[in-house]
């Protein structure tokens, strides 16, 4: 899988990684901003409050 | 990744498998060290900010504030839904701890964005009975995080428009997730006459665990309104805030 992403990419291999660490980065702003906050809805929480 | 040596690029059905696999286990680390430090701090430093602007509000409308003296505090109406309408401010945990208190302890509109919630049920800040509140232990800001670290007699400032109301720790006790009667106008003794002023924390227990409860009682010391400018003890905080 990585291995084909790689191949796919164009440039030589300085350039390959920059669009690697560029992807990697963008996908972890992502992550930060929207996605982990709305899993984070569906994921039980620690209760802190007393219940009957 | 290509398994295959001498050349020759091979992709299988496993190997893809096992990216995959190896990929959504970096996605759930990430998501972990997300929730249990970089949300916590966000939230935690957004939650310092809203203290400090409410305070901010309510020095600029000191005019139309309650009075009170130190011994008879004045209570507070009981505020809409999920407003905010106290501060939290505990030297013990430092001087830059400051926290906002809701009214309800909903998890999606207080406890989860970091904010101190207030049972409904359970009295107001300096009312007869008990003032009960609800926060995170750990992430979402933890504010009750260092539950643990009160000593017997360290104060808790509940501050609203009217002032500040000084609470002194008192103890711990740990009760059942249903273990209500701790929030009761006299805790665990259910329809009993309060005559005393109390104040209860509740939040998780033990640390990342939502199996137990941990309660911290206090009790009302005295007053200080708005007018006459905060305690010594909590004056950096307010004005650090500022």
């Amino acid at each position: 899988m990585y291995g084909a992403l790689w191949r796919v990419l164009p440039g030589p291999w300085w350039l390959r990684a920059l669009i690697l660490v560029v992807l990697f980065a963008a996908t972890v702003v992502a992550c930060v901003l929207w996605v982990f906050p709305f899993v984070d809805h569906f994921i039980a929480p620690t209760d802190s409050t007393v219940d009957a | 990744m290509n398994r295959a040596r001498g050349g020759r690029r091979r992709v299988s059905v496993a190997g893809v498998f096992g990216e995959l696999l190896i990929t959504a286990g970096a996605f759930v680390l990430l998501f972990l060290g997300w929730q249990l430090w970089f949300n916590d701090l966000v939230v935690g430093g957004a939650m310092h900010e809203n203290a400090a602007v409410l305070e901010q509000t309510w020095d600029r409308e000191t005019s139309t504030a309650g009075h009170g003296t130190p011994d008879a505090p004045p209570v507070l109406a009981v505020p809409p839904a999920s407003t905010d309408f106290a501060v939290m401010i505990v030297p013990r945990f430092g001087a830059d701890y400051y926290f906002p208190i809701a009214e309800g302890t909903g998890t999606t509109k207080v406890l989860n964005l970091g904010k101190i919630g207030h049972y409904p049920s359970s009295q107001m800040p300096g009312e007869v009975g008990n003032f009960a509140v609800a926060a995170h232990r750990t992430s979402y800001g933890k504010p009750f995080n260092g539950v643990t670290n009160l000593l017997v007699g360290d104060h808790i400032y509940v501050g609203t428009a009217d002032g500040w109301y000084e609470y002194a720790f008192r103890n711990l006790e740990y009760v059942r997730p249903t273990g209500v009667g701790v929030i009761a106008p006299v805790p665990q003794s259910d329809g009993a006459n309060p005559t005393d002023r109390i104040m209860t924390m509740t939040s998780c227990n033990p640390l990342f665990s939502a199996a137990e409860r941990i309660i911290a009682y206090s009790v009302f010391e005295r007053f200080y309104p708005r007018a006459g400018g905060p305690p010594d003890e909590i004056a950096a905080t307010v004005a650090g805030g500022s």
